[in-house]
């Protein structure tokens, strides 16, 4: 019974998580080599998320972090670990126990251009779950549809009910995007780069609609960018990922004012600021961000770290609590 | 004399549908050694202002009315081979998207030896490789990855290469366009690093597109603000920073996320931007405007220099309007 | 819905449907011309009862093999039969037979081509295989041996002229949903819970028919000039209905004697409808090809 209530608290935690993609062989190689290669995408990664926490996995790309949304929505299939949701695991559930729990878990793309099917109606694409669900059609669902968008500032809604898409601004897809997530009322959304394909004088829009709906409908997010900046405006925790695995976790506040992981203090120096005045003193770091199918041994982010010792080319650091609620994967740091 | 001038220039895309004017009535000029920023959203123009000034606008885009001299040369009015040996040796263009600009089945070494062959078709081919390896240096590729294929370098290092077939013939002009959009942050300020060390290296005049208004401030001299075809507001880097005049340049500037403050207080601007097929009488951004009045509904303001070297296309300054000062708290 | 509102939606849409198509430049103008073409075949042959002057099947209206006179403005054939009443009538089996052939090639392959592609796995590799093996035939040769095997007829040539076009329209509608299934908008509809059928049915689907619309026109036009072929050989149909497939076959006879006409004008046909359709369908390909590419 108290387990119970501890876990009330956590919407979603994910437990060594990891997803592989197989490497394709070619003709000739498949008759001769036995070995199967992947692309470890996501390579053992532990989270939780707790309710209506705004959680960023942030990272370039490459880093698992779109890979990891997918999987929590189960679009894709981990390839081991644990998925909890509620306290409930979710990592197998399959059929109509899915159908139901894609109710309360929902998902918002990147690209506000391909998430519509440029052959539905606005009414349509965003009332379309309630159909799925059995919730409302017809004149039902054309009311509910008119309730959202308006919620999500397409005022007024009547407009917008009958266009398609290309006939829509890019900012007023992703809305109606964000409109068709929130339909069925879910508990969780992920969010994955929302605005990264959206004008810069429009992000705030969508950034601003997304953290009213956490009030209003008591949402919990996972906000998953490469924008750091971003990240720092809308975030509570985040989790810096690099070739798969998460190298440093904290709130928001300890994160920003003290990083202590080399590639997140290299990421930070990296950012543009708004200010011709400052001048940053950017970290070096060498090399590229290797294929995530050779992920080096022990530490995977030695290869580029200035501060390399030989321990780290050996053994791989854990993340390990260093200050109240900020993890880090680093030998270095004690 | 600047190396660059542009002169009212207004340039179309006609289509059946109607006629988009994606540029009207631009004019600026750059030295050699300095950086112009050319910021804006969709829709604003940037790219086809820069293709304009190497007469690369694809159809159905036609230059309809202005001047563009380089170096002194009206090449609006040069035949196309005479254009043609400008582009690339005196004017380099540096294209958005690194994935697809290079040629797939060709060596990198070939590129560069092409491009060499091109315009100086007396280089031996010794004298081409010795080149070549030479720019690949200043861009930290390791020269025996001269005979690798495109796909076998990452983005960021195919980003360095594109720079680096723009700046093969020394060219005293370079324009990029939006540069690092595709790259991540890390390789991002390393290419605009690269970018500045080279124009100081060989003294060039660099354009730099974006629609990420922190690069350009970090990086220009001076920046233009386009918005719906219309130069908006043309100043130096520091006074649109400290004194940003227009009211869409200090609703930008409020929208973007500053990752060196804390408990930063966001602002969008209402609305979209404008169909550029019917777009809005008078001043084009009146529809998202907090301080609209009835004038900008009807007429198009003028370019009004409210300070020496600060242009503002807007009622709020000059005669008609009212001096609204808003300087950015830091 | 009602029988009203679909008439008051298809008609609502096909008007300025038809009249954007004006503004749309040369290939605009394609689709217009090969629609008024076909139009005016198809009213002319379901009008024909009506407007011909002589009854195409009685024989000895005329001379045998008078040429063009203003009495028989086509002259006649062998048989005295007034060749301009054959003309106007002789359409109706090419139509029948076109429409039906793509009628069920459409029931048949857009279904396998839609389940197979999205299904994907062994079953998509062991269809694709058996489509590709009548692919690889001459379209002509399988009519031929299947028409050979029913018989003739109508409905006969249609189900051979069918099974040659049964692969055109199932690789069409495979690589399209191939390239669907993997976009955006598919996978935001799994994560709204929606099951297979409702993905296929509302998301695939729907982006796929203007590629489809462009095979069944082809296929039409093909149908057209098949249909001609299998008569020519003598494996079209024997009664005696104006066709002209069937003139066109009795026109190659007389050909050595002058009589010029007989052939002439239901070759002329033959053309002009496959015209139509092949209009309609290149330029449908033009217009919508550049917004598929974006």
């Amino acid at each position: 019974m108290a387990k119970k209530v501890f876990m009330l608290s956590e919407v979603v935690k994910v437990e060594q998580l990891e997803k592989y993609f197989p490497v394709q062989k070619g003709f000739l190689e498949q008759l001769f080599t036995r070995e199967l290669r992947y692309v470890k995408a996501v390579d053992g990664i532990t989270f939780s998320i707790r309710s209506r926490e705004i959680f960023t996995l942030a990272g370039e790309s490459g880093c698992g972090k779109t890979t990891t949304g997918r999987v929590i929505v189960r679009l894709l299939e981990p390839t081991s670990g644990k998925i909890s949701f509620k306290g409930r695991d979710i990592t197998k559930v399959k059929g109509e126990k899915l159908r139901l729990l894609r109710r309360k878990m929902q998902i918002i793309f990147q690209d506000p251009y391909a998430s519509l099917n440029p052959r539905m109606k606005t009414v349509d694409a965003v009332g379309h779950p309630l159909e799925i669900h059995g919730l409302a059609k017809g004149e039902e669902k054309k009311e509910k549809v008119l309730e959202v968008l308006d919620k999500v500032g397409l005022t007024p809604p009547e407009q917008f009910i009958n266009l398609h898409p290309h006939q829509l601004s890019g900012g007023q897809r992703q809305r109606v995007a964000l409109a068709r997530s929130i339909i069925l009322k879910p508990e969780f959304i992920v969010a994955d780069e929302p605005v990264s394909m959206i004008d810069v004088s429009l992000r705030t829009t969508i950034i601003d609609l997304m953290l009213s709906f956490r009030k209003e409908l008591g949402l919990t997010y996972l906000f998953i960018t490469h924008d750091l900046a971003v990240a720092k405006y809308i975030s509570d925790r985040i989790a810096i990922m690099y070739l798969g695995k998460i190298i440093e976790m904290g709130d928001k506040e300890s994160l920003f004012v003290n990083p202590m992981h080399p590639y997140t203090q290299a990421l930070l120096s990296a950012i543009p600021v708004p200010n011709p005045e400052r001048k940053r003193k950017r970290i070096e770091l060498s090399g590229e961000v290797p294929s995530a199918i050779d992920i080096p041994t022990g530490c995977r982010f030695h290869p580029r770290c200035p501060y390399r010792t030989d321990k780290c080319s050996k053994e791989e650091p854990l993340l390990i609590e260093l200050e109240k609620n900020h993890f880090v994967a680093c030998h270095l740091i004690k | 004399m600047p190396f660059l001038e542009v002169d009212s220039l207004t340039v179309d895309y006609q289509m059946r549908r109607g006629t988009i004017r994606a540029v009207e009535n631009v004019s600026f000029s750059l030295d050699k050694g300095e950086t112009l920023g050319l910021a804006g959203e969709s829709g604003s123009g940037k790219s086809t202002l820069g293709l304009s000034i190497i007469r690369l606008v694809p159809y159905p885009g036609v230059i309809v009315e202005g001047h563009i001299e380089i170096d002194g040369t009206d090449i609006l009015k040069l035949p196309e081979h005479e254009m043609r040996s400008i582009r690339g040796r005196k004017v380099a263009y540096i294209f958005q998207d690194p994935m697809t600009s290079l040629n797939p089945v060709k060596r990198i070494g070939a590129h560069f030896a092409e491009l060499i062959h091109t315009h100086e078709p007396n280089t031996s081919k010794e004298e081409a490789l010795e080149r070549t390896k030479k720019v690949l240096e200043n861009l930290e590729i390791l020269p025996e990855r001269i005979n690798d294929y495109p796909h076998q370098f990452s983005g960021g290092m195919r980003q360095r290469i594109m720079i680096g077939l723009a700046i093969a013939l020394t060219p005293d002009l370079v324009i990029a366009d939006e540069p690092t959009t595709a790259l991540d942050v890390i390789v991002q300020a390393k290419i605009l690093e690269l970018l500045g060390n080279l124009r100081k290296m060989y003294g060039l005049a660099l354009i730099l597109i974006s629609h990420d208004l922190s690069i350009i401030l970090e990086k220009c001299d001076k920046i233009i603000i386009l918005y719906a075809g219309h130069m908006i507001e043309y100043a130096t880097g520091i006074e649109l920073h400290k004194h940003p005049k227009h009211p869409y340049t200090q609703g930008l500037l409020h929208s973007i996320p500053n990752i060196e403050l804390s408990d930063q207080k966001l602002a969008a601007i209402p609305g979209s931007p404008p169909n550029m097929l019917n777009p809005p009488k008078g001043c084009r951004f009146w529809p998202r405007c907090s301080h609209v009045k009835e004038i900008c509904r009807v007429r198009e303001p003028p370019l009004i220099d409210v300070k020496p070297n600060h242009f503002v296309r807007c009622f709020l300054y000059g005669k008609e309007g009212v001096h609204v000062e808003r300087s950015r708290k830091s | 819905m009602t029988k009203e509102k679909i008439k008051r939606s298809i008609l609502a849409r096909l008007i300025p449907g038809l009249t954007s198509l004006t503004k749309r430049g040369p290939s605009g103008w394609m689709v217009i011309l090969g629609i008024i073409i076909v139009s005016v075949l198809v009213i002319m042959t379901v009008i024909s009862p009506w407007i011909t002057p002589h009854d195409p099947t009685k024989i000895r209206v005329g001379d045998i093999r008078e040429p063009l006179s203003l009495q028989f403005p086509m002259g006649t054939n062998h048989l005295g039969q007034d060749m301009l009443s054959r003309i106007i009538c002789g359409g109706s089996i090419m139509l029948q037979v076109s429409a039906l052939s793509v009628l069920v090639c459409f029931a048949i392959g857009v279904p396998i081509g839609l389940f197979s592609s999205y299904v994907g796995g062994f079953f998509d590799r062991a269809c694709s295989l058996v489509i590709d093996a009548i692919y690889a035939f001459p379209g002509l040769v399988i009519a031929i041996a299947i028409s050979a095997m029913l018989g003739p007829g109508v409905v006969n040539m249609a189900l051979s002229i069918a099974v040659v076009y049964v692969p055109s329209y199932f690789r069409i509608v495979r690589s399209q949903v191939l390239s669907i299934k993997e976009l955006t908008y598919v996978e935001a509809a799994r994560a709204t819970g929606a099951k297979w059928h409702t993905i296929l049915l509302r998301y695939v689907f729907p982006n796929v028919i203007p590629s489809i619309v462009i095979v069944a026109t082809i296929n039409f036009a093909d149908a057209v000039l098949t249909a001609a072929g299998l008569t020519f050989i003598g494996l079209g149909i024997t009664k005696d209905i104006p066709d002209w497939g069937w003139d066109l076959t009795d026109g190659w006879n007389y050909l050595s004697s002058g009589a010029w006409w007989i052939i002439t004008f239901p070759g002329l046909m033959i053309i002009l409808l496959a015209l139509g359709f092949t209009l309609i369908g290149e330029g449908l390909s033009e217009l919508l090809n550049p917004k598929l590419q974006r």
